[in-house]
């Protein structure tokens, strides 16, 4: 209650709007142009797997629940197979045990996959950073990340406006020059 | 029973036991060979029916390991915890007692994966949680480099 | 662990049998469990649970932490009763340290984890419904689920972990809308849980699956340590707020809900009639809130005194217990939690072993497993 937050301007809340700029320029009309429709109905149907550890995976249930309704945006059916998802929703902590599983649902994903990291424990390992010994500090060390959306657990809210920039980002996709995601992957 | 006569019958039946029923629940402690016999004997006496075991786990006093058992019985509600030490640091051992309680199967699997105490007469002596090859992380003297970022 | 693992499976081929791994990623496993299953035909013959896949470690980052520290990390085991793990730890660094806390503090704890236990048992029926089969109910589990969602966010700025009760009382004083929000729930929910009634409890299909499946007697239940909706489904009376009332619990009249038929049925049916009792002792208190402080001032820096403590509490799923070792450090020098999942997860091969393998996930539903509890 007496809390009162800074107010914070509009514009800084209009982060990354460069990722347009990202997209490879030279194409023909005719090529361009399939792509635009490839990606507007790829970017429109994301099939995300039922992939939860923990406390995120509720707050990804809530997301997908009438409250919230991500099939808004195309993420509506929930695949229990990693070979008809088309991202891998890491939502919660993952530990050196579950990680070389992770490794091999991500490898058994059809191409095109992304991976949306879900929370602070998917981001860098959030509260379990410090003083344990079985937390992977980041879902990156396993597998390339497309969009990190944090917080412990991120809002409904939060996950939809990741879903929203992973479809600008597959939006920017070509097929002249297909996407790999191991490039520039350590 | 209260917590008075409860320490009273026990010290008539197991003279040698040190009993504390300032605290509660009443404190046990007990030699590590005659956990198991003692377990019975309370389970099983009409008097006592400790038929619950709800806890048990393990402290590294970095000269010896304590092990806890909470029991409790569901028909006089009285709780007891045992004590016993385990005097050899680096190698300790103590008797199972799965096959007096259920629940204690697993709880002493957890036990031995995260403390490194093994139970004889185990049925299923397997570590729970980490794979094999770790090092037992709740001991005091545990170490790792790599995995474990110190604050 | 590899070895025995490999000698089950090869002892078994050659009987003829199916060895089959559920998990760690399935859908039915509400999380990162695996069961290993051994198969003849559709029957069961065992069932091997493997945890350790969310094992994160907490116990040891505890002894490193200071208690109001702690709070943060046990809102993260069991995510769906938040509060009462929160409530756990709060009892106990009062209990150590002496400290009465207000009327105020009480009442509001006791409401909370009602509320929490709706919440929770909410998100159980539309979970266990949709392992069922029907996806209806996890619309209408999730849908009410949300209300009091709201309720939370208003007072405590967060939707799923607060950290909200903390050693000496609560992080703030409640909204002022809180009592009429939750009166207003409390009116709304007596009126669609009938809903539910409808639309699981009286359906055939559901009822030939549950009844008489995963039978456990009470003398299986309490050696196997199970609590809450599983253990009084096979009429172990083990509810903590009954047998060793905490906060306003004892000013409270409610009912202890047992049944004996220990069958997936009778814990379906024990948590139907818990909600209905969390909403009766909500409505004892929440026209009494007394007046006065929402917490009382602690020491800045927390130091239990030397000795062992001990807390049990019933969360949504079970007895939760929190064992401290302390030294007089502000860190404890061991910390354990006996946490309710994992004695009920265990029993999983006593209660599906015989029956079919779609029984399986029915049986796994009914125990109601929440995994990071179990692994912590």
């Amino acid at each position: 209650m007496g809390l009162k937050i800074k107010s914070m301007k509009y514009e800084d809340f209009q982060d990354n709007d460069t990722l347009e700029i990202f997209k490879q320029s030279g194409g023909n009309i005719l090529m361009t142009t399939i792509d635009d429709i490839v990606n507007w109905g790829r970017s429109n149907s994301i099939w995300p797997l039922t992939f939860a550890t923990s406390c995120c995976g509720i707050e990804m249930m809530a997301a997908g629940a009438p409250r919230h309704d991500f099939s808004r945006f195309g993420m509506e059916v929930y695949r229990a197979t990693p070979r008809q998802a088309d991202v891998i929703v890491v939502a919660g902590t993952i530990v050196h045990k579950m990680a070389p599983v992770l490794k091999r649902l991500y490898d058994q994903m059809a191409d095109p996959k992304y991976v949306i990291a879900m929370g602070a424990c998917a981001c860098s390992g959030g509260p379990f950073y410090y003083n344990t010994y079985s937390v992977v500090r980041g879902v990156d060390h396993v597998i390339p990340v497309d969009v990190y959306v944090p917080g412990c657990p991120p809002r409904p809210e939060a996950l939809l406006y990741g879903v929203l920039q992973l479809q600008r980002k597959m939006k920017t996709d070509t097929m002249r020059s297909p996407r790999d995601p191991m490039e520039n992957y350590i | 029973m209260e917590k008075e006569q409860l320490g009273q019958v026990l010290s008539e039946l197991f003279p040698s036991l040190e009993i504390n029923t300032s605290q509660d629940p009443v404190r046990v402690k007990a030699d590590t060979g005659s956990i198991h016999s003692l377990a019975m004997t309370l389970r099983d006496d009409s008097r006592f029916q400790f038929d619950y075991l709800f806890n048990m786990y393990g402290i590294d006093r970095e000269d010896r390991f304590t092990l806890v058992y909470y029991l409790e019985s569901t028909i006089f509600r009285h709780i007891v915890a045992i004590e016993t030490d385990l005097a050899d640091h680096d190698n300790p051992v103590v008797e199972s007692i799965s096959d007096l309680w259920k629940t204690a199967e697993f709880q002493e699997r957890e036990i031995y994966d995260l403390m490194g105490v093994s139970f004889t007469n185990h049925p299923d002596p397997r570590r729970l949680f980490l794979e094999d090859g770790w090092a037992f992380p709740l001991r005091k003297d545990y170490k790792d480099d790599i995995n474990f970022i110190e604050r | 662990m590899q070895e025995v693992e490999l000698q089950d499976i090869l002892t078994a081929r050659e009987d003829g049998d199916y060895i089959i791994n559920i998990g760690p990623q399935h859908p039915s496993t509400h999380g990162v469990l695996r069961f290993v299953v051994s198969l003849k035909g559709e029957m069961l013959e065992y069932v091997i649970p493997h945890c350790g896949y969310i094992h994160r470690g907490i116990e040891k980052m505890c002894e490193r932490l200071t208690y109001p520290q702690i709070i943060h990390l046990t809102d993260r085991m069991d995510y769906l009763s938040a509060h009462m793990n929160n409530e756990a730890v709060s009892l106990l660094v009062e209990k150590a340290t002496g400290v009465e806390v207000p009327e105020r503090v009480k009442y509001i704890r006791t409401i909370l984890s009602e509320l929490q236990r709706i919440q929770s048992h909410q998100l159980w029926w539309a979970a266990f419904g949709m392992d069922m089969g029907g996806l209806t109910c996890f619309f209408y589990g999730l849908r009410d689920r949300e209300k009091i969602l709201d309720i939370f966010e208003e007072s405590f700025g967060s939707r799923l972990l607060h950290s909200y009760i903390c050693p000496g009382g609560v992080m703030n004083d409640i909204h002022p809308n809180f009592q009429k929000r939750t009166k207003e729930f409390i009116k709304y929910f007596r009126k669609k849980l009938p809903e539910y009634d409808e639309l699981l409890t009286g359906n055939i299909i559901f009822e030939m699956r549950t009844k008489g499946m995963g039978v456990l007697s009470k003398g299986e239940a309490i050696s196997y340590g199970l609590t809450g909706p599983p253990g009084r489904a096979s009429n172990f009376a083990c509810d903590i707020r009954k047998l060793y009332p905490y906060s306003a619990y004892d000013k409270v009249e409610f009912k202890e809900i047992l049944y004996t038929e220990g069958d997936t049925w009778a814990r379906y049916k024990v948590r139907m009639a818990e909600m209905w009792e969390s909403m009766k002792i909500i409505e004892q208190l929440i026209d009494n809130i007394p007046e006065g402080d929402f917490t009382i001032k602690m020491k800045p820096v927390i130091r239990l005194p030397e000795g062992e403590y001990s807390q049990r509490v019933e969360t949504a799923r079970g007895e939760l217990g929190v064992y401290v070792v302390s030294k007089g450090e502000k860190t404890p020098y061991r910390m354990h939690f006996r946490t309710p999942n994992f004695s009920n997860l265990f029993v999983m091969n006593r209660l599906a072993a015989g029956n079919k393998i779609a029984d399986l996930i029915a049986i796994s539903g009914s125990l109601d497993l929440v995994i990071p509890d179990i692994d912590r």
